[in-house]
């Protein structure tokens, strides 16, 4: 490391075991950096300092809040804002806190109940928020830093009031922060320590961080990335060194691949094993999912489906539910009510009986299987089960109508065929109502239909065009239920062409009214279909990349660019009565100053670069590599962490930008080192920098002192203290008019 | 490679005869001045970085001329594929309905709007021109027959281009192969490859772009082979080729913007080796880089607003695409109702007007016979903003309390006056609440509200003239105003957003809290209909000519993202093209049409993609040999510089040209892949050769030879078969589709995807 300090405190890097050697009795000696316990502390200080104030829910804990009591209640749900591993840990906190989940979590600023425990909740936020503060001066030392920068590194992060906030309270940025500052100090600690296997410990450990990066956020990825990136630049140079032998090359670069690749992958998968085998019980979301996802909670679907016949067979009454990729479920549906005559833009149609998909369940939603061939609407014994590619006619249990299509304009796509319940008006139209089985995932399942793990098309088979929903809403005299249309097979598989059954039984009734009694008693029998840990996960993972969040503005969203010069700012909680208020405001010194050495930072790379180039050395290799360290680290953190924001579509805040401003803040005082130690000569150039950067120091806990208030939510503030605070005149600071 | 070292220093003493041989030693000890003596370093370097990667010569003596039989036949082949049943359909395929309407509008001199810069129409309405077509074929829909109409010589046009592709794949994959055979791989994969002879037959734009891309890119090849001889005539000459060339792909789509950044990347990489040549003093740095400024940037930026320039001095019509852009430029047409427009000159109460949002492209405000629906605000009467002209644009101005009738002499509106804002065609009055706006959710909702003119309090807006005074009068197409509502005090504000199906897709407007001036919330008045006022020729200040181009440009960007897909389009997807997954129907959907169907050729573009995986192994191999310093042959080491440095570039090509796609929020078609398929066909030629000449690893030298040959007969053999069987595609089918049997493509529907 690099010189040692000549303060007469006892400072040594990290906390060192040692066995030495093998003598009786065996005697551990520990060396202990008295300025990194003493960071640490004040770091949990700041962060644990009352944290259960104030006992109301604060902004987003209204959101993760909901998830922490469906984890209590053990109830599945799909949340498209971030992978599990966030939730289960704040979830984990709730259950060492004794939490019930037994919370409506409806508003921001609603009292918590005196029996619950608001400590528990914040917690694990609260502690990786605390345990960055060391980490910060940890990896600074191992990017090759003094350990006065790393201790200006944590001291800055420690007095940053925007990730003090973002810790206090049942958030996921803090642990976020907290896996990805520990994914690189262990990446760095594996690269700088010597040749000794035990240093590939510390690579598991920043590769473990690394899933937890990205099980916390899907921003993680980016993280990850870049740290796979470094890594292969270093395996690269590895693979460089001659002096080292082909097979050991060998072995090192599939250890590294093993640890930084399959592991990661390993763990991530993992997480969703835990929290599928956690959330058992269906829940408010089971309806995105597949049939058979849902048949595999408890309660809800499975609870219905229990029992049912697998192979669907001629005489069947099935309920047929669309898989098309929407967030409401429906089943197809027919009613005793027909299309108008003419519709509002003049069209005509066939006046038959709707054809519609309903999103509730019904009992005009069951449809019974016919053989062409036959009369007889039972199931004969044994079971004739339907196979792909045979030709069937479905006819609606409650009003005895055959599935019809036919080349009429559709009511709300006219590009596509109207399908009807057949009604023989003797107007020439004839029936066509054979429908031709087309089982699209026969080669994973099998050529039988199944119940539930079938994939269904029907394709109308005078026509070849199959049925499906249209996606559009019928109007009123559709009583703004789904269309369903027959289309063109245009593509191989489209999921609004797809239907499967869901409710199932063998009819067993000859007459229509006993059938109809059949149809109103609910369904029995029993087999449970099973699904692999595995495609759940795959449906889940998709669906929750898929799930399009609902784009609505904020009234606190902010763009990107507001958030380099941190024109806005949040309010996470305001009293009920008084001034007291908790917002999401960043310390302004330190942030323009992070701003300052980024620029900084960028001439002095290019100027060392070009001149690098025309083979002028201003200053060593060793310290340009230590340079680069910093800059790959902390730039490249801060790019990855902040660039992909301008691509996402969804609602941004302010506190999306702390990661990459944790790295851009790491920056600072290895950019004030550098230029102390490189661009100042003399000594009195010397004493100015050192006493410049106290002062700084100094104005960065006096900007943390005076926006504590509004950091920790008191004391309170009288109004004019507020209008004091208001920086910049975008902030939005609230008081109560007296 | 010594002997090339020598050949190179020598070459390098003639230019720079002033380094001493004590500088010379100085320098050597440090890495970057050993750039040709790394064989014995390498060891130190290896830790240092990868400066041995960039600083090696690469011009083997092996490298093979023209061959000129070869290029004749790939040309021929290639304008025989591409002539053949040129005029076949005889009707309007595809898109051919847009570029060939606007190759008519630039015939006819009439203003339009379009979403890609003006190049590839100027030049379709110029062949046209000379071909002796009229500009009078309406261009209605796909389908329409042409009948007298002259349209093969657009058509003509678009394929001579698309023909040159091969001979420039051919010279490319020479130039950074250096092997005859490689180039011939290239060449035929692109002359027999069926989506390429399509997307060449027709009125489009695309074989215009991929020949300024080719074009591009083969200059850019060509300048950096003449790296030993700078400034010289064929240096600069192949230089600014480069730059026109790129000016012309920006010029035709701004997908040209890819090859931009290729050649960017190269151009900095090389001025980087450049920097890095100690024998070359600060100002033959400095003498490269302005010549590369000049002829990459500057040169190309004035070609660019050249032809934007031609574009508006052509186009002086007033036509369909006026209502996209502001008053001051539809100022510009003959026509428009706005050029050498007469009109009362100041505001006055019952006056007919349309009010038009001052953002760029903003539109005019806008209502219509349809509600808000439930859920979104109060249901009343949408107002939007809208950028066509329609009737529902208009407006009438009265005072708060007045009925339909007016003094004889109308009174002006003025500064600070309260007014109420009365859509004509529905007699709604503009109106303003507390309720959320449909997108901005910190805005207020605008609606229109009352019937026959009588409404509430809330439809009170008070007028100012920004940087006015009270009692100023409102000059019209002139005064910038603002309508502030009384009853909330909220700005009217058009946001840019656009609304959903119900809305029309037309631009929300809402009122605003935030009363800051921005053009967003300030409005001007561009028609003013009032019979009773005389009538006053205005001349409307003509814009200058850069602020037109800034207009149009961001006119088009914003109808590029607005292009955004719709529910029942089919949106192709990226990851769909490699995979040659779906193609597109070009003519015809029934039996007895006449079908052309947009799909690569399956066997070569199967092939471009398993190549793509090949290379990346190989190079990887390639690679890692080299870092290794493994033993290795000059032809071998050779081999692995052709695959790294060539390779290197069309694949990053290819990359260029492709990964974007995957950001774009717009709506994509199969056809975008064309671009980034060239790159990958030549990636291939160069690959497959690289492999077969590498056969010699494992098999002995008379038994490689033969496998050379038998693989370069196989691959050409069955470039030209499928060619063969897939050829209907390009050139026409009639009857049965391909599910049938008796159909021309039966049997050869191996997706189920593909719609032929």
């Amino acid at each position: 490391m690099s010189k040692e300090p000549t303060s007469s405190i006892l400072l040594q890097a990290g906390t060192m075991l040692g066995l030495s050697s093998l003598k009786f009795p065996p005697v551990v000696k520990t060396e202990i950096n008295l300025v990194l316990v003493l960071v640490t502390v004040l770091g949990f200080w700041t962060r644990l300092r009352n944290l259960s104030y104030p006992r109301a829910v604060v902004f987003d804990e209204v959101y993760y809040g909901q998830f922490v009591s469906l984890y209590m209640k053990r109830v599945f749900f799909v949340d498209e804002s971030g992978p599990p591993l966030g939730h289960m840990i704040l979830a984990f906190g709730a259950y060492l806190g004794g939490f019930d989940g037994n919370f409506p979590w409806n508003r921001i600023g609603a009292e918590y109940p005196s029996s619950m425990s608001v400590w528990g909740l914040r917690l694990l936020p609260a502690v990786c928020g605390a345990l960055c503060v060391p980490l910060a001066y940890l990896l600074q030392l191992e990017l090759g830093s003094s350990h006065y920068a790393a201790l200006g590194a944590s001291l800055l992060i420690l007095m940053e009031n925007s990730l003090i906030v973002q810790s206090r309270f049942m958030l996921l940025e803090s642990v976020l922060i907290f896996f990805q500052l520990l994914s690189f100090f262990s990446y760095w600690r594996f690269y700088n320590a010597s040749n000794s296997c035990s240093r590939y410990l510390w690579l598991i450990v920043a590769a473990s961080s690394c899933a937890g990066a990205v099980g916390v956020k899907y921003v993680g990825v980016f993280t990850y990335l870049l740290l796979l990136g470094i890594a292969s630049v270093h395996t690269w140079q590895l693979i460089g060194q001659r002096a080292v032998s082909h097979l050991r090359v060998f072995v090192e670069c599939g250890c590294r691949a093993v640890c930084l690749v399959v592991l990661p992958v390993l763990l991530y998968v993992l997480c969703f094993y835990v929290h599928l085998t956690v959330l058992r019980h269906s829940g408010p979301h089971d309806q995105l999912m597949s049939s058979a996802f849902q048949a595999s909670l408890e309660g809800g679907l499975s609870r219905i489906t229990r029992g049912q016949p697998l192979e669907v067979a001629y005489g069947s009454q099935v309920t047929l539910r669309s898989s098309a990729s929407q967030t409401i479920p429906c089943w197809l549906h027919s009613h005793k009510a027909n299309y108008p005559i003419r519709y509002e833009d003049g069209r005509g149609s066939s006046h038959q009986q709707q054809v519609t998909c309903y999103p509730f369940k019904d009992v005009n939603n069951w449809w019974i299987i016919k053989d062409p061939g036959r009369q007889e609407l039972v199931v004969n014994t044994p079971p004739r089960p339907v196979r792909h590619g045979d030709v069937i006619q479905l006819l609606h249990g409650m009003t005895s109508r055959f599935l019809n299509s036919h080349d009429v304009a559709a009511p709300m796509s006219p590009h596509a065929q109207e399908v009807s319940g057949y009604i023989d008006f003797n107007v020439s139209m004839v029936m066509q109502n054979l429908w031709r089985v087309d089982i699209s995932n026969r080669e994973a399942e099998s050529e039988v239909w199944k119940t539930i793990v079938s994939d269904v098309r029907l394709v109308h088979v005078n026509t070849s065009a199959a049925l499906k929903l249209s996606g559009g809403t019928l109007p009123e005299w559709g009583f703004g239920q789904l269309e369903v249309v027959a289309d063109r097979v245009s593509r191989a598989h489209h999921s609004s062409l797809v239907w499967n059954v869901e409710e199932h039984r063998y009819g067993t009734s000859h007459e229509q009214k006993e059938r109809e009694v059949e149809l109103h008693s609910p369904t029995h029998i029993d087999v449970h279909p099973n699904i692999s840990f595995l495609s759940k996960f795959i449906e889940l993972q998709r669906k929750m990349l898929t799930v399009k969040q609902e784009e609505s503005e904020h009234k606190y969203s902010s763009c990107p660019l507001e958030w380099i010069s941190m024109t806005t700012n949040i309010v996470y909680w305001l009293h009920h009565s008084t001034n007291a208020q908790i917002h999401l405001i960043g310390n302004l010194v330190s942030w323009s100053m992070a701003n300052l050495s980024l620029a900084a930072y960028q001439l002095l790379a290019l100027w060392y670069l070009l001149r690098r180039r025309r083979a002028i050395r201003d200053i060593t290799e060793a310290s340009w590599c230590q340079f680069q360290r910093v800059g790959v680290v902390c730039v490249g953190g801060w790019l990855v962490n902040f660039l992909p924001f301008f691509l996402m579509e969804n609602t941004l805040f302010l506190y999306h930008y702390l990661p990459a401003y944790t790295f851009l803040l790491q920056l600072l005082p290895a950019v004030l080192e550098h230029a102390h130690t490189h661009l100042l000569s003399g000594k009195s150039q010397h004493r100015a920098g050192c006493v410049s950067a106290f002062a700084g120091l100094c104005s960065v806990y006096l900007c943390y002192k005076s926006f504590s208030p509004l950091t920790y939510g008191s004391p309170e503030l009288s109004a004019n203290q507020l209008q004091a605070l208001r920086w910049q005149p975008s902030w939005d600071i609230l008081y109560r008019r007296p | 490679m010594a002997k090339d070292e020598e050949d190179l220093t020598a070459l390098r003493q003639r230019k720079t005869c002033l380094i001493s041989e004590n500088k010379r030693t100085l320098h050597t000890p440090l890495p970057e001045a050993k750039s040709n003596r790394l064989e014995n370093e390498d060891d130190k370097q290896a830790s240092n970085g990868t400066s041995c990667w960039t600083e090696r010569s690469i011009t083997p003596p092996g490298a093979q001329p023209p061959n000129t039989i070869l290029v004749l036949l790939v040309l021929g082949l290639s304008f025989a594929t591409r002539f053949y049943k040129l005029a076949e359909p005889p009707h309007i395929c595809w898109d051919e309905t847009h570029f060939g309407k606007m190759g008519s509008y630039y015939i006819n001199r009439t203003f339009f709007f379009d979403v890609h810069p003006p190049l590839g129409k100027i030049l379709i309405g110029l062949a046209g021109y000379m071909t002796g077509y009229d500009g009078t074929f309406p261009f209605v829909k796909p389908g329409d027959k042409y009948g007298h109409h002259n349209y093969w010589g657009m058509r003509g046009f678009c394929a001579a281009l698309g023909s040159s592709l091969p001979v420039f794949a051919y010279f490319i994959v020479l130039e950074l192969s250096h092997s005859n055979s490689a180039a011939l791989i290239a060449a035929a994969l692109l002359i027999f490859d069926t989506g390429s002879i399509t997307i060449s037959q027709y009125i489009l734009l695309d074989p215009i772009l991929m020949f300024f891309i080719m074009g591009a890119v083969l200059s850019m090849v060509k300048f950096n082979q003449q790296k030993s001889r700078p400034f010289c005539a064929s240096w600069w000459l192949w230089l600014l080729l480069t730059g026109v060339n790129l000016s012309g792909a920006i010029g035709v789509k701004f997908v040209g913007l890819f090859v931009i950044l290729l050649v960017g990347l190269n151009t900095a990489g090389d001025l980087w080796a450049l920097l890095g040549d100690l024998q070359l003093s600060l100002v033959d740095v400095a003498k490269h880089l302005l010549a590369r400024v000049t002829g990459l940037i500057l040169l190309p930026l004035l070609l660019y607003v050249t032809v934007f320039a031609v574009h508006f001095a052509v186009l002086n019509k007033s036509g369909p695409g006026d209502g996209f852009f502001s008053s001051a430029f539809q100022s510009r047409l003959i026509g428009n109702n706005l050029h050498n427009a007469s009109m009362p000159k100041y505001l006055a109460y019952g006056s007919t007007i349309t009010v038009k949002n001052l953002r760029i492209a903003g539109g005019y405000l806008h209502s219509h016979w349809h509600l808000y629906p439930e859920g979104v605000g109060a249901k009343q009467q949408q107002v939007t903003a809208y950028l066509h002209k329609d009737y529902n644009n208009l407006w009438l101005v009265h005072k708060p309390d007045d009925g339909q009738d007016h003094p004889k002499t109308p009174e002006l509106v003025r500064h600070g006056d309260i007014v109420r804002l009365e859509h004509k065609e529905t007699t709604r009055n503009l109106h303003s609440h507390l309720q959320e706006a449909p997108m901005t959710r910190k805005h207020f909702q605008v609606t229109g509200y009352g019937i026959n003119g009588s409404g509430d309090s809330n439809d009170l807006w008070r007028l100012e003239v920004c940087g006015g005074r009270r009692g100023d009068p409102v000059k019209v197409l002139r005064s910038k105003v603002r309508f502030l509502h009384v009853a909330t005090g909220c700005v009217l504000y058009s946001s840019g957003k656009t609304l959903p199906k119900w809305g029309w897709e037309q631009v929300e407007v809402t009122c605003s809290p935030y009363l800051k001036e921005t053009p967003n919330s300030q409005w001007n008045i561009e028609d003013h209909i009032n019979p009773k006022l005389p009538n006053i020729s205005l001349s409307v200040l003509k814009p200058h000519f850069l602020e037109i181009l800034l207009e149009s440009h961001i006119v088009m960007i914003r109808g590029n993202s607005g292009l955004k897909p719709k529910d029942s389009e089919i949106n192709s997807r990226p990851w769909h093209w490699p995979i040659n997954y779906q193609g597109l129907r070009f003519s015809g959907v029934n039996e007895t049409e006449y079908r052309v169907y947009l799909l690569g050729n399956p066997v070569t573009w199967w092939l471009n993609l398993a190549c793509l995986g090949l290379y990346a192994v190989m190079v990887a191999v390639a690679s890692i040999a080299l870092q290794r310093d493994v033993h290795l042959s000059q032809k071998r080491r050779e081999h692995c510089w052709v695959l790294i440095r060539g390779g290197g570039q069309l694949v990053l090509g290819w990359i260029l040209h492709y990964a974007p796609f995957y950001a774009m929020g717009r709506i994509l078609y199969y056809h975008h892949y064309f671009p980034a398929m060239l790159f990958s066909s030549m990636l291939t030629g160069l690959t497959l050769d690289t492999l077969l000449h590498s056969a010699d690893l494992f098999l002995s030298p008379p038994r490689a030879d033969w496998l050379l040959r038998l693989g370069q007969v196989a691959l050409l053999f069955s470039v030209l078969y499928s060619f063969y069987i897939f050829h209907p595609l390009s050139y026409g089918m009639r009857g049965p589709l391909a599910h049938e049997p008796g159909s021309a493509m039966a049997g050869l529907k191996w997706m189920d995807s593909w719609e032929f």
